[in-house]
Parts: structure tokens; C-alpha cells; sequence
């Protein structure tokens, strides 16, 4: 693979920025709460200034290539290095992720969950950042893994420290279900290690050399990067904690897991399991595709029966992620473009989805499906954007959702040479299924929450303060996020001319 | 040899400095001891640093002596600490520290 | 197969400006509906200026491209394939799929576009009197403007995806525009309703295109340069004999289940009467003229492929043709039981939808297209017309039992315009409709389907019979309930309809007068569309003679086989064809050279004959209709009134249609409640109980096994030995405790004691 070692000091300093602001913050006293939150702003804006420097200097028309490519000793013992660089997958991912802490850093001066202390909360989003960040650059292994672990601590104190009622079995169920998946995986990781000669831990050079692993071998290990990509997706049937993390985590904890973790799952398949173990890979495809739409329907059906609107949207993170699992299990290059392409169009408009239903939960105290009603009428802006959020969710033409599930559904027609056709065209009709149901869930929650009359317990409220509509910071931090789903709907080219030369590199051992 | 009996008043310090920590219940009269004890010990490094011809014991021996100051100026406080505390400096009623 | 004569020269086709730019007719609304989003409360007229701005501009555009596509015809030489004006652009490209987006206007597009453009206009002016003071004002002229960019896009739509997308942002539209008055809960639920079951059958539009894509894309790219998303490219492939049979015919099945959900066909047609809960307007324009005919558009735009998997003109019918049939009669009978005057057109447009589905399973493709033209005319005509009337005599109520009647006194020119569209659906001589349906029914019979023109003959007689029924209501008789002048504050609906979004949120106080005529903007929309469903039929008047046959010329794509194509465009056509006096082998055969973009389709004979058993089923219709009307409603006839309730077999069969066939009750009660109900709560019980109660077996497996190693192994061995040396040291302490006395002489004793010891035996040792 070609690299290119230019400005090699971008990632390192857009990745590691946020880690100065929480530094600088420690020496802030926790009184200081709006001193805090410039920090928080100011670093969060810092490090997205950086992502933004990254995308100019990108060489576009070398997407295919790694490039910022740094290197350094590390941990010489285990062979494992500091090795770091960006392609056309992991650079929108990763500067998708500095856009969702930004945002969600703007969404926070306004709205900290109780019980409040804003410097725990902000610098646990900034290690976050550093964390997700990390795991999309990181081109060793072990590097990955460390990235990939730190990213779960934050979000554990996330959730169990400003989640909702039950954020303690939440949070341990989160905490415990990924440390299981990641276990299994780094077992995966050492075996691939060895099997390879020992030599190296960086993912180009396992990408080389995994092929020449025997296939039963490569089945076993794909086995357990399976499983510990497979729960972080969450695919069927590991996605448990995902509705209970969702619901009880705060609204920003729920916008961050949505809209960036769930897709270091699926990013992990695309570029480490898929391109290193392609002979496993062909032989789990056919599974990987079938939990995939068994996913799609059970997510639709678990959506189908949510009382709680916050629930609701997270089974539907279980149903897109399907589809972006679809698209990969096929293993041609026209699905696994359309998988990033879904989890970019997934974290927008799912982080969307969330946010608005942390607004709601603000204002009506409440989630319950049955005691909402007349959002339209007393919020007409919240309303509409929730409209246009489930909108974009369904996969409307013209609107980002639309370029992560149509494709996938198209290219399950035809996947790769090798996998059964008429398996994956009987997951193509399921998965076509699967679209009416998002239809019918998602409006028949927008007709139940946005339509009609506001229920007696809320009418009278038009004036009380808690009742007013959509915010300045609120607008601020969703802006970019409508705008984007509207603005790679019609262009959907934007994203595509840099993921394919990428995907194609990534899927070169399945004759493209 | 003049080394011996410098050697000897040395022992005759140190044994009325033994007897004073051991026997006296007073705890002034036992930082006194402490400090015959000390000087005795002074007094053979610099007997021996003389007979060795080397500057040695004497660096010691000016050590000892600014350290043997800062230990009574603390086990003064620590006396007056415990007079305060008890109206008496008697050691053999001072016995927290049994097991 | 008669020898085909060849022919060297042909015309270049001439082109323009109009047709080149046909683009902008989709992306002048589109702007539109921005502007008017972002702008339209701040303007004087609330952003309805805007929207219709926009569509008079994309009408002028339209009208352009239709003359110059016109003009382009008449520059070609006969039987020469007039290649349609594509223009494309790069869209996106993955994995080697490089996807145009793009333009291309043919005679079908041009229609289509006049149509959509023209009524969208009219509703428009129309809606500014009749939502005036509605409080979602705006709103609604940014839908209905986007809706039109949506429909526009489809037309023009040179590939597949651009077509989805401009399919889908109709069916949002529909939805919001169903559901504009939400508030109440049954408008919502329509909404609902309209676009969840679109969306079921969209699912045949994204599995049909995915089957079209693969299948054709290599043929499409090897020989015509352009991807397997092309229509023009799979027409082309449909054609050329490439294609196996069994994926063609399911893509067509795939395709035909999207056209059915999108144009009201059964058994999916149940979206549309309750579509009715939108602004009158809205049913006129989306409901009636435009949206619904989508999907008889996408049976015609993609029509080799049907052609191909249906075996149209094959013995013994075929899907299309079957499922139009069965709409047609169920549809009409369900039209006479209700109470509602916009249900009965509802069910009447699902009705014509059907013949339109007739006409193209039956291989006239033209007189369907023509239908779709001039039914856009007179039927949004009668929408509006029933508008006017809720607007300005029934006080809000489309109840023709309870709030009509005796209204052409009142309402000249309302009365008037309805009965010529009336006249029209019904297929009277010379109004519109008798052209292009008469030659719907005439085509079916001539290409042999005789048991399907006897169907649609059964329709024509139902048509004028309900529409009859519903004139009279509406217009004779004495004056009931609103029109009237008695005002009830309730409409309380005795039918177990879904309760209508009466048009009174936000209105003027009304002046509580009884009825009048409407305004200028609502009357003069009538006036232009009654004068087309006048005339509009003689734009293809067959029983006239070939030259009256225009839109067949201009319209029809000839069937002729292209040798050599070039993608360059138009302008520079170099095309060499091969000229088959009307009979090329496309279609029928596969072409030995060359492409074919079009069957090869007959036309009947006309003959007045036929016309005339046509129109005498129809006056009979209309006259049987009259009397039992005038014997029911007005003599209110003691045979007559209350049969139904009487007779054991008619009362089955009203209560049969009073439920619309059960239809209804099979998709709420049964389909969407199990999967909304049981089904999902089984899967999330599945959820809750299996998959989390496996992990909570897990953990609590896990827990009692740690507890276990705890109390058993940590506790008992492995603390036990921890605690046995920690006793030993214990009682060897204990042993020495009373050594540490506390007293710091002592201890001073000890340590010199010691030293004192150590010092001998230092010195014995030494010595």
C-alpha cells in the first residue's frame, strides 16, 4: 500500500489536542463552570480546526493511499509501534467524529444532565474524542486496541454517572458485554500475530501476509475479531445493551455512541477482519449477511413495540446498522461503499434523532410515546425537525439515508464471487422489507409524537419556560448535522470519491 | 600513647551517658545523657582521625555535632510538647507505646 | 414478419434551447420550495406568490419543450425513431458504477410534464382563495411546490435512481399534505396510512430496480455507453432478446407491485379514498391527476420491460391487465354507497387508474397515456368543483346526503363545469373522455382480450351510473342540511367514514350565509379545466380520421430499429434505421442488428359501431341511474328506500361494499396490527427474555460460580493459609509482647544491652 508521510504530524496532534484541553482543565477549579465550558469549546473547536486543516490537505485524488503517515518505536518487545495514518474510510469517520464532539460540546453549554459537574463531564467527552479519533487512525494493532479500550471507560462514567434510572446495570451491561467482545478479539489479534511470523502487529503488513494463513485457522480468528466487532456494531443477536446504553445514557452520551462507537464495530470489519483473513472472510459472509437482515427485521419489530421514544430510536441504531452490515457481508466494493457511506449517513441522522430526543426529554420530562402528542403545535421547529430526522432515517431519496441503504440492498443482488447469489438475494428481499417497516416505525412515531392534540397533562404549558422551542444553542449544534444529511443526499459523490479508491484497496484480495 | 586515653575518657562519657538515658526518670536529664553519649562518640572519631591522619573523622565528628543540635532543639519541643500535654516530664509514665 | 425495407437517409432531428434545458422544469419549484421555507411567512402573500411563480415558469418551460419536441417530430422523417433529448451528468461513481444523473424529454416526458405543470398552476390559484387565513399557509404552497418539483424530476428522469427520488419525495409530500390539518387524529392516521402503504409497494420499485440493474448493465454499457440504471438503456435491452425471461418477469412482477401501491390499484387501492382527508385541493391535484398516475407512468415509461415480461399482447391476458379489471369493477361498485361527493371521486379515479392499467396490460399504450391526459383534466375539475362547493355552499361538509343538494341553482358556473366533466368521465360524445377511453376499451377488444372489454364496458356503464348519483345529489333535488342554510356546528358522520379535515381551521369566520357561487380564483381554474375536459380529446379524435391523430404522432415512440447510437446527444444525430412500414419486428422478434426502444403495438380500426354500443351502455347507464335516483332520493320510493336493509342478498352485498370488501379490515386489523402487535412484542419479548435472559443467566451463572470460588476456594484454602501464618506470627508475638513495656528507658536498657553483647562477641570473634 503507498504511503504518504507528509505533514505526518496532523493526526497525531488532532488526535492528542483534546487531551491538553483536559489538562489545562484539571488545573481549572470545578467552580469555575463557565471557564470550563470556554475550555471544553475552545479545545473541542481546536481539534476540529485540525480535522479541518487534515481534509484540505488530504490529497484527493490519492484517497486510495494512507497518508499524514507517522511512525515511531513504541513498545519495541511485543513488536508493536506507533503507526499511524488516514485513508479514504477512516478520514471522513474520523473527522466525523471531531465534528460530533464539537457539536455535542455546544448542545453541552446549555444542557449538562444532573447531577451536573461540568469538568467531569467535559473531560471525559474530550478522551472520548481522543479515543475514537485514535481507533480510526491507528494502523497497529495494538495500537488499535488500546484506542478501541479507551474509548469504552469515559462512556462507562458516562452512562453511570449522568444516565437515567438505571444506569448502573446500563453501564456495567455496556461495560462488561464490550470488554467480553474485546477479550475475545485481542485473542484474535495474537493469533494473527503469530501466525504471521511474529513479526509485526501494523495492519498493512498483516494484510499482506494474513492471506497465507490456512483457511481453517483464519476461520477461528476471524471468530473472534467476529465477535468483538460484532458487539460493538451491535449486530443481532449481541445487541442487547445497546437499547438499555442508549436509553439510560444522557443525551450526549447517546449522540457520541450512536453517531461514532457503533462504528468502530463496523470499521473494524472493513478494515482489519475483512482485508486481513479475506479466505474467513468469504466463509462467514453468508452468516455475517444473514444477522444482518435478521437485524434489520428484529430491529424493526423492537421498534414496532417501544413505548419509550428514546428506546425506539436505539433499536432503529440495530436495523441501520443491518443494512451497513449487509453491505459489507457481500464483500464487493459497490456494498462495503455504501456500509461507510451508511454509518456516516447513520451517525448524522441517528445522532440527529437523539438529540431531539434529549430536547423532548428536557421539556416534557417524559419519553413515553403514549403521553406525548402536539409536539407540532407546541414546538413547531422541534417538530419539524424530528420529521425531517425520521424522514432521512426512513432512507428518503435526496436525503443521506437514502445512499447507505439502497446501495446496500442493490449490491446484495449481486455480492462476491464465491458467496451463494440466491442467499443474498432472499436477504435483498428482506432487506427491502426492512424499509417498510422503518417507514411504518418511524412515522407512526412521528404521527404519534409530532400530530394531534398535546396531550392534557402538557396543553396548558405554552408558556412556561421549559416549553419553549428550539434553543440557540440547540440550533447551533444540529445545524451542521441537517445540513449534512441534506447536503450529501444530493451529493452523495462528496463521500464516495473518497471511500471508494479506499474500499477498493481494502477488498483488492475479492477482484474488487 | 595519647590516643588511649582519650579512648578512655571517650568509654568513661559513654558510660555515664548510658547510665543517665537508662537510669534517670527526667526526660531533660536523659537528652542530656543522649548528648554525653554523642560527644563521646565525637571524641573517638577525632582520636582516631588524629591517629589515621586523615580529615575524615573530623568531618564526621562536625556533622555529628549539627545533627546533635537539631536533636535537642526537637526533643526539647517534644518535651515541652509533653509537659504541656501532662504537667510532667517523668518517661517511665509515658508508656503509649506498649504492645 | 413482413421484409423490412432499408433506408439510408434520415432526418437529422432538430432540437432547442427548451429541450435541451427541460432540466430547470423540475429545479425551478425545487427552488421554490426553499425560497418559500426559508422566506415565505416574511412575504405579503405568505410564499403562495412564490409557488405559483415558480410553476408558471416550469408551465412556460414545458410548453416550450412541448413545441420544440413537436417541432423535433415533424423534423423527422417518417417511421424514424425520434431518439429522445438526454443530457446527463456525472452523479456519483463507486466501484466502477458510475452513475449519471440527467434529462430525457420524449413525447411521454412532454405530456407528462404539460399535465403535471399545468394543473399544478391551476391548483395553486386555486388554493390561495380557497386556504386563505388557513394557519399552515405557508407551509402547505411550500408541499404542494415541492411535491410538483418531485413529480417533474420523476418525469424527466433519464435513470432509474433519479426517478426513486423524485417517486419518494411524492409520496412526502403526500404525506404532508394528507396530513396538513393534523391536529385531528383521523387525517393523521390517513397520512399514515397513504404513505406506509406506498411504501410497501416501493419495495417492488427498490427490488425491481436492483434486478434491472444487474441484468442489464453489461449489455446497457457494452452497447449503448450508458449504465444499467438508464430507462433508456433498459428499454433498449428489454428489446434485444439478451434478457432471460424469468428475470425480466421479476422484475416486472417487482415494478408492477410499486406501480400498484403508488396508483391505487387493488388490492393496495385502500390509501386513496382515505388520501381524501387532505385540503381538496390537495386530492385535485396529487390524488386525482397527478401523484396516482405515477404509477401507470412508470408502467409506461419502463414499457419494453413490461412488454417483455408480461408477454403484453401474448394470448390470455396478463397480470397488468387482470389487476386493471378487478380495479375498475370494484372500485366503480364502491363509489355508489358513499355518502362522501370526494370519496366518490376518489373511487372514481381509482377506477380510470384501472382502465389506464387495462390499456397498458393490453397493449394501448397510447390511449392509456391519453387517458392519463385528459383524466388530469376533467377529474381535477370535479375536485375542485367539490371544493367550491364545501367552500362556498355546504359549509365545510363534503356530505352529499346531508349538506347538498338542489345546488345548480346557486351555483351556475360550479354546476356547470361539473356536469361537463362529468360528461367527460362518463365518455360522452365529444367530450374527452369518450376519446381516449372508448379507445382504451376499443384497443383491448381488438387485440383480442374480448372478456376484458366486456369488463370495461361494465365499467363505462358504472361510471355514468355513480357519477349520475352523485350530480343528482349534488345539484338536484331540494337543498338539505348546509346548502340549505342550516348550520350545525357538528358533522356527525352516520357512515363510520373517517371524519373529513373540514376545511374550517384557521378560516375566516364564515358569513353563515346559504349558499353562493365561489370567487374568481376558485372559478376560473374551473372554467379553463372544464373548457379542456371539453376539448382536450380532440387532440387524438380517431373517429376523425388519421390526421386528427396528433398526439400519436407526437407522442407514440416509434418502433423502429436504430443501427447505430450515439451517445453524443442530440443535435448531431447520425442515426441510420432500418424503416418498417408499420410493422418493425420490435417487440416481437429479436432484432438481428441494431436496438429497438419500443415495441411494435397495433392500433384499432375505429368504428362507429362500437362507438355507439358504447355510448348507448353509457346513456343507459345514466338513465337507469337518474330514475332510481330521482325514485330514492326525492320520491323517496317505499319500494326502493330501505331495500337493503330488506333483501337478504342486496343487504350482504351493501354491507360488503359499506366495508369496502373487508380490504380494510384485512390490512389494519390483521396485517398491521399483528406486525405492530403480537409480532413485534414477540420480538421484543424474544429480546427482553431470551437474548437478555441468556445474559443475565450468564451473569448470574458467573456470579453464583465467583461467590462459590469465593466462599469455597478464597475464602476457605487460600485465605486459610494467609490466616495461619498471620496467626503463628500472632502468637509469637504474643510470646514477646511484654517485652514492649512502652517505656523508652528500658528500651534504652535493651538496645545497650544488646550492643554491649554484640561488642563481645565481636571482640571474641576477633580475637
Amino acid at each position: 500500500m503507498e504511503m504518504l508521510r507528509d505533514d505526518n504530524w496532523l493526526l497525531s496532534v488532532g488526535t492528542f489536542l483534546p487531551m491538553l484541553g483536559v489538562a489545562v482543565m484539571l488545573f481549572v477549579p470545578k467552580v469555575e463552570e463557565r471557564l470550563i465550558k470556554a475550555v471544553a469549546l475552545i479545545t473541542s473547536g481546536a481539534t476540529l480546526a485540525v480535522g479541518g486543516f487534515t481534509l484540505m490537505r488530504f490529497d484527493f485524488g490519492n484517497a486510495g493511499a494512507m497518508q499524514f503517515v507517522a511512525e515511531a518505536t513504541w513498545i519495541p518487545v511485543i513488536k508493536s509501534s506507533y503507526f499511524i495514518g488516514v485513508d479514504g474510510i477512516s478520514l471522513p469517520l474520523y473527522f466525523l467524529s471531531m465534528v460530533i464532539t464539537f457539536l455535542v460540546v455546544i448542545y453541552s453549554l446549555d444542557h449538562i444532565p444532573s447531577p451536573g459537574n461540568p469538568k467531569a463531564f467535559f473531560s471525559l467527552m474530550l478522551v472520548l474524542q481522543t479515543g475514537m479519533a485514535g481507533t480510526f487512525i491507528a494502523q497497529d494493532l495494538i495500537l488499535f486496541f488500546v484506542f478501541f479500550e479507551v474509548v469504552l471507560l469515559p462512556m462507562y462514567f458516562m452512562i453511570g454517572v449522568w444516565g437515567g434510572e438505571q444506569r448502573q446495570y446500563a453501564s456495567l451491561k455496556f461495560f462488561l458485554y464490550t470488554m467480553f467482545g474485546s477479550a475475545l478479539m485481542l485473542v484474535a489479534f495474537l493469533a494473527l500475530f503469530f501466525k504471521t511470523g511474529a513479526e509485526s502487529f501494523a495492519i498493512p503488513f498483516l494484510v499482506e501476509n494474513g492471506a497465507s494463513i490456512a483457511k481453517n485457522v483464519q476461520i477461528w480468528i476471524f471468530a473472534g475479531m467476529f465477535i468483538g466487532f460484532a458487539v460493538k456494531v451491535p449486530m443481532f443477536p449481541f445487541h442487547t445493551w445497546l437499547p438499555d446504553a442508549h436509553t439510560q445514557a444522557p443525551t450526549q452520551g447517546s449522540v457520541i455512541l450512536a453517531a461514532i462507537l457503533l462504528k468502530l464495530g463496523t470499521y473494524g470489519f472493513v478494515r482489519i477482519a475483512i482485508p486481513t483473513l479475506p479466505d474467513a472472510a468469504i466463509e462467514w459472509a453468508p452468516y455475517i449477511g444473514a444477522l444482518a437482515v435478521i437485524g434489520i427485521i428484529y430491529g424493526a419489530l423492537g421498534c414496532l413495540a417501544q413505548q419509550d421514544m428514546k428506546r425506539l430510536i436505539a433499536f432503529s441504531s440495530v436495523a441501520h446498522m443491518g443494512f451497513v452490515m449487509l453491505g459489507i457481508s457481500t464483500l464487493t466494493s459497490f456494498g462495503t461503499n455504501a456500509a461507510v457511506f451508511g454509518m456516516i449517513a447513520h451517525g448524522l441522522i441517528t445522532g440527529m434523532l437523539f438529540f431531539v430526543a434529549g430536547s423532548v426529554k428536557e421539556r416534557y420530562h417524559t419519553l413515553e410515546i403514549q403521553r406525548l402528542g402536539g409536539l407540532l403545535k407546541q414546538m413547531p421547529r422541534l417538530g419539524w425537525i424530528l420529521g425531517f430526522s425520521s424522514m432521512a432515517s426512513l432512507g428518503l431519496p435526496g436525503l443521506a439515508g437514502f445512499w447507505g441503504e439502497f446501495p446496500a440492498i442493490l449490491a446484495a443482488y449481486n455480492p462476491a464471487e464465491g458467496l451463494n447469489v440466491t442467499v443474498y438475494r432472499v436477504f435483498m428481499v428482506i432487506a427491502a422489507l426492512g424499509t417498510v417497516l422503518a417507514a411504518a416505525y418511524l412515522l407512526w412515531l412521528f404521527q404519534r409524537v409530532a400530530f394531534g392534540e398535546p396531550k392534557p397533562e402538557f396543553a396548558g404549558h405554552d408558556h412556561d419556560d421549559h416549553f419553549h422551542d428550539v434553543n440557540k444553542y440547540e440550533i447551533t449544534a444540529w445545524a451542521p448535522l441537517l445540513i449534512a444529511i441534506v447536503v450529501l443526499g444530493l451529493v452523495p459523490n462528496l463521500l464516495f470519491k473518497v471511500v471508494d479508491p479506499a474500499v477498493q484497496g481494502a477488498l483488492s484480495a475479492f477482484g474488487g | 600513647m595519647l590516643v588511649n586515653q582519650f579512648l578512655i575518657l571517650a568509654a568513661i562519657l559513654f558510660a555515664i551517658g548510658v547510665y543517665g538515658v537508662v537510669a534517670r526518670r527526667n526526660a531533660v536529664l536523659v537528652l542530656m545523657s543522649i548528648e554525653l553519649i554523642l560527644n563521646a562518640v565525637n571524641l573517638n572519631l577525632v582520636a582516631f582521625a588524629m591517629r589515621n591522619g586523615s580529615a575524615d573523622g573530623h568531618t564526621f565528628a562536625l556533622y555529628v555535632i549539627a545533627v546533635a543540635a537539631a536533636e535537642v532543639g526537637v526533643g526539647l519541643g517534644l518535651v515541652l510538647l509533653i509537659f504541656r500535654n501532662r504537667r510532667t516530664i517523668a518517661l517511665d509514665e509515658l508508656s503509649e507505646m506498649k504492645g | 414478419m413482413s421484409v423490412v425495407a432499408a433506408s439510408e437517409v434520415l432526418n437529422p432531428l432538430s432540437s432547442g434551447w427548451f429541450l435541451e434545458n427541460s432540466w430547470l422544469i423540475p429545479i425551478i419549484p425545487a427552488v421554490g420550495f426553499a425560497l418559500i421555507i426559508f422566506f415565505g411567512k416574511r412575504l405579503p402573500m405568505k410564499g403562495s406568490e412564490i409557488g405559483v411563480i415558480s410553476m408558471v415558469a416550469s408551465l412556460g418551460m414545458s410548453a416550450g419543450s412541448a413545441y420544440q419536441w413537436i417541432q423535433r417530430v415533424g423534423s423527422a422523417a417518417e417511421g424514424q425513431f425520434v431518439e429522445p433529448v438526454i443530457r446527463t451528468w456525472n452523479w456519483w461513481q463507486i466501484g466502477g458504477v458510475n452513475l449519471t444523473i440527467g434529462q430525457s424529454i420524449d413525447g411521454l416526458a412532454v405530456t407528462i410534464l404539460v399535465v403535471v405543470a399545468f394543473i399544478s398552476t391551476l391548483v395553486q390559484l386555486y388554493s390561495i382563495e380557497y386556504l386563505h387565513g388557513d394557519r399552515r399557509y405557508t407551509h402547505f404552497f411550500a408541499a404542494l411546490t415541492l411535491f410538483s418539483a418531485g413529480m417533474l424530476a420523476m418525469v424527466i428522469a433519464e435513470d432509474m435512481i433519479l426517478f426513486i427520488l423524485g417517486w419518494e419525495i411524492m409520496g412526502l409530500c403526500s404525506f404532508m399534505l394528507i396530513g396538513h390539518w393534523w391536529e385531528e387524529g383521523a387525517n393523521s392516521r390517513a397520512a399514515l396510512k397513504a404513505f406506509f402503504t406506498v411504501r410497501t409497494g416501493d419495495m417492488g420499485l427498490l427490488v425491481g430496480v436492483a434486478i434491472l440493474y444487474f441484468a442489464s448493465n453489461e449489455w446497457t454499457t457494452e452497447n449503448l455507453g450508458v449504465s444499467g440504471f438508464s430507462i433508456h438503456g433498459i428499454s433498449a435491452w428489454a428489446l434485444s432478446g439478451e434478457p432471460n425471461s424469468t428475470v425480466i418477469l421479476m422484475a416486472s412482477i417487482a415494478l408492477f407491485i410499486a406501480a400498484i401501491g403508488k396508483s391505487g390499484q387493488f388490492p393496495l387501492h385502500t390509501w386513496l379514498p382515505d388520501a381524501m382527508a387532505g385540503p381538496t385541493p390537495v386530492s385535485s391535484l396529487l390524488h386525482s391527476s397527478t401523484m396516482v398516475v405515477a404509477g401507470v407512468f412508470l408502467v409506461a415509461r419502463l414499457y419494453p420491460v413490461f412488454f417483455e415480461g408480461f408477454d403484453i399482447l401474448g394470448a390470455g391476458g396478463n397480470l397488468i391487465m387482470v389487476i386493471g379489471a378487478i380495479t375498475i369493477v370494484i372500485a366503480a361498485a364502491l363509489a355508489f354507497v358513499q355518502a362522501d361527493i370526494k370519496k366518490v371521486l376518489a373511487y372514481s379515479t381509482v377506477s380510470q387508474l384501472g382502465y389506464m392499467m387495462l390499456g397498458l396490460g393490453a397493449g394501448a399504450w397510447l390511449p392509456a397515456v391519453f387517458h392519463i391526459f385528459t383524466h388530469a383534466f376533467f377529474k381535477a375539475c370535479l375536485f375542485l368543483g367539490a371544493g367550491s362547493i364545501s367552500h362556498s355552499a355546504s359549509h365545510h361538509s363534503f356530505d352529499m346526503r346531508k349538506d347538498m343538494g338542489g345546488l345548480r341553482k346557486y351555483m351556475p358556473i360550479t354546476f356547470t363545469t361539473w356536469v361537463i366533466s362529468t360528461l367527460a368521465l362518463c365518455g360522452v360524445f365529444p367530450f374527452s373522455g369518450f376519446f381516449s377511453k372508448d379507445e382504451i376499451i376499443d384497443n383491448v377488444g381488438n387485440n383480442g382480450y374480448t372478456m376484458f372489454m366486456v369488463i370495461g364496458l361494465v365499467g363505462a356503464f358504472l361510471t355514468a351510473a355513480y357519477m349520475t348519483r352523485a350530480t343528482y345529489l349534488t345539484f338536484f333535488g331540494e337543498a338539505r342540511g348546509a346548502a340549505a342554510g342550516q348550520h350545525e356546528t357538528e358533522h356527525a358522520s352516520d357512515h363510520g367514514h373517517d371524519d373529513h379535515g373540514h376545511d374550517d381551521h384557521g378560516h375566516d369566520a364564515h358569513d353563515g350565509h346559504g349558499p353562493r357561487e365561489s370567487g374568481p380564483l376558485i372559478t376560473i381554474p374551473l372554467m379553463i379545466l372544464a373548457v379542456l375536459a371539453l376539448s382536450s380529446g380532440f387532440l387524438n379524435a380517431t373517429p376523425f380520421g388519421k390526421s386528427w391523430e396528433k398526439l400519436k404522432d407526437w407522442v407514440e415512440p416509434r418502433a423502429a430499429v436504430v443501427m447505430e447510437v450515439h451517445a453524443s446527444g442530440p443535435g448531431e444525430s447520425r442515426i441510420r434505421a432500418e424503416e418498417g412500414h408499420h410493422s418493425s419486428p420490435c417487440g416481437s422478434e429479436t432484432p438481428k442488428e441494431g436496438v429497438c426502444f419500443a415495441p411494435q403495438l397495433e392500433h384499432a380500426k375505429f368504428k362507429w359501431s362500437k362507438a355507439l354500443l358504447s355510448l348507448a351502455i353509457v346513456f343507459a347507464g345514466i338513465a337507469l341511474s337518474w330514475l332510481l335516483s330521482v325514485a330514492l332520493y326525492t320520491k323517496k320510493n317505499a319500494k326502493l328506500v330501505g331495500l337493503t336493509s330488506r333483501n337478504k342478498v342486496l343487504g350482504a352485498g351493501y354491507r360488503l361494499l359499506a366495508n369496502k370488501y373487508y380490504l380494510d379490515a384485512l390490512y389494519e386489523q390483521v396485517i398491521v396490527r399483528s406486525v405492530a402487535g403480537p409480532i413485534s412484542r414477540a420480538a421484543y419479548w424474544f429480546n427482553q427474555n431470551i437474548l437478555d435472559g441468556v445474559l443475565h443467566g450468564v451473569s448470574r451463572t458467573t456470579r453464583s460460580v465467583s461467590s462459590w470460588t469465593y466462599r469455597n476456594i478464597d475464602q476457605r484454602v487460600v485465605d486459610e493459609a494467609v490466616n495461619a501464618s498471620g496467626r503463628a506470627t500472632k502468637g509469637a508475638g504474643g510470646v514477646v509482647q511484654p517485652v514492649q513495656s512502652g517505656k523508652v528507658s528500658q528500651y534504652g536498657a535493651l538496645l545497650f544491652a544488646a550492643a554491649s553483647v554484640v561488642a563481645l562477641v565481636l571482640v571474641i570473634v576477633n580475637t
